[in-house]
């Protein structure tokens, strides 16, 4: 079991410091922000906000990890999104 | 509406309002000619439209049920294939009722998916937790002042660490600080509490946000800005 007090169990305990989004932002941007990030442009230019939040919030940064898995899997090989 | 989209379709310009951030950044995001006619189908309710969208929608379904099986090794394959139909069917609702929001930022397979894959995570992490009791009020964040309380602990994170736990238990109004508890040190998964709590994702969430931000400006009021990663 993680020590209470190690430095991943603070950052848990803290979240992010920077300015973030919230789960339900998160959710309507979030296609948006794995789109811009496959397609080789910058997502946290996109949406800003989404990184600090998917460090904060575990299930929106699980949905974030799966969509991008989903669309990596639906594109050709060497296809830009 | 952007310049070097394909715009065959009637239904385009409805689709596409305002320019978004993101289209004026991409404006290779296109709406493809295909997904507009589609688009105007699911709209007229056409079956065949609706069949093809349900289809997706279970292809996530299941693509997130498959990656989160690891944590429901004890459930049957019929009860996840289950889990997986429930939340395309689910999602397709939404998605039906939430068409008049895509608006071109993105692919409208990469819009759709995400309802699915919302559906399905949530009752995965609800499934797994179905036998699992939700202690609130816990006391583990004494945790914090427990450690600091060891000789091996150096000076300045023992007052860190004693800060923490004064203003968890000082700080925070007891909503907050037991929302703070379940999430942040407790690792119960945000929708299992939404559900026990009767609340939503985003509700919790903004209490937890508001928790860690009420903490943080305590801890710099101290002379503490804790750097973790």
């Amino acid at each position: 079991m993680t020590r209470p007090h190690d430095n991943a169990s603070i950052a848990r305990l803290l979240g992010p410091a920077g300015p973030e989004i919230l789960c339900d932002e998160c959710f309507e941007q979030l296609d948006v922000y794995v789109d811009a990030e496959l397609g080789h442009a910058d997502p946290d230019a996109a949406v800003p906000g989404m990184r600090a939040h998917l460090d904060g919030c575990p299930a929106c940064s699980e949905e974030y990890e799966s969509l991008r898995a989903l669309v990596r899997q639906d594109a050709r090989p060497g296809e830009r999104l | 509406m952007r310049a070097n989209a394909p715009a065959t379709a009637d239904s385009v310009a409805e689709i596409e309002t305002l320019p978004s951030p993101m289209e004026l950044q991409r404006p290779d995001a296109a709406l493809t000619p295909d997904d507009a006619t589609w688009i105007a189908a699911l709209r007229r309710k056409d079956d065949a439209a609706i069949a093809r969208l349900h289809e997706l929608l279970q292809r996530a379904s299941r693509f997130e049920v498959a990656r989160r099986r690891g944590s429901l090794a004890f459930v049957r394959g019929e009860e996840l294939d289950d889990v997986a139909t429930q939340a395309a069917d689910d999602a397709l609702v939404a998605v039906l009722a939430k068409l008049d929001d895509f608006r071109g930022a993105s692919r409208f397979t990469t819009w759709v998916y995400k309802f699915a894959l919302l559906e399905a995570g949530v009752r995965m992490r609800r499934r797994a937790w179905q036998d699992r009791e939700v202690v609130l009020d816990s006391d583990s964040w004494r945790g914090f002042a427990d450690a600091a309380e060891q000789p091996d602990t150096a000076a300045e994170r023992n007052e860190l660490l004693l800060a923490i736990g004064e203003c968890i238990s000082g700080e925070l109004t007891p909503h907050q600080r037991q929302v703070l508890i379940a999430l942040a040190i407790d690792g119960v998964p945000i929708d299992v509490l939404a559900e026990r709590l009767a609340t939503t994702r985003g509700a919790l969430y903004k209490t937890l946000h508001d928790a860690r931000r009420r903490l943080r400006g305590r801890l710099a009021e101290r002379g503490l800005t804790p750097e973790v990663s």
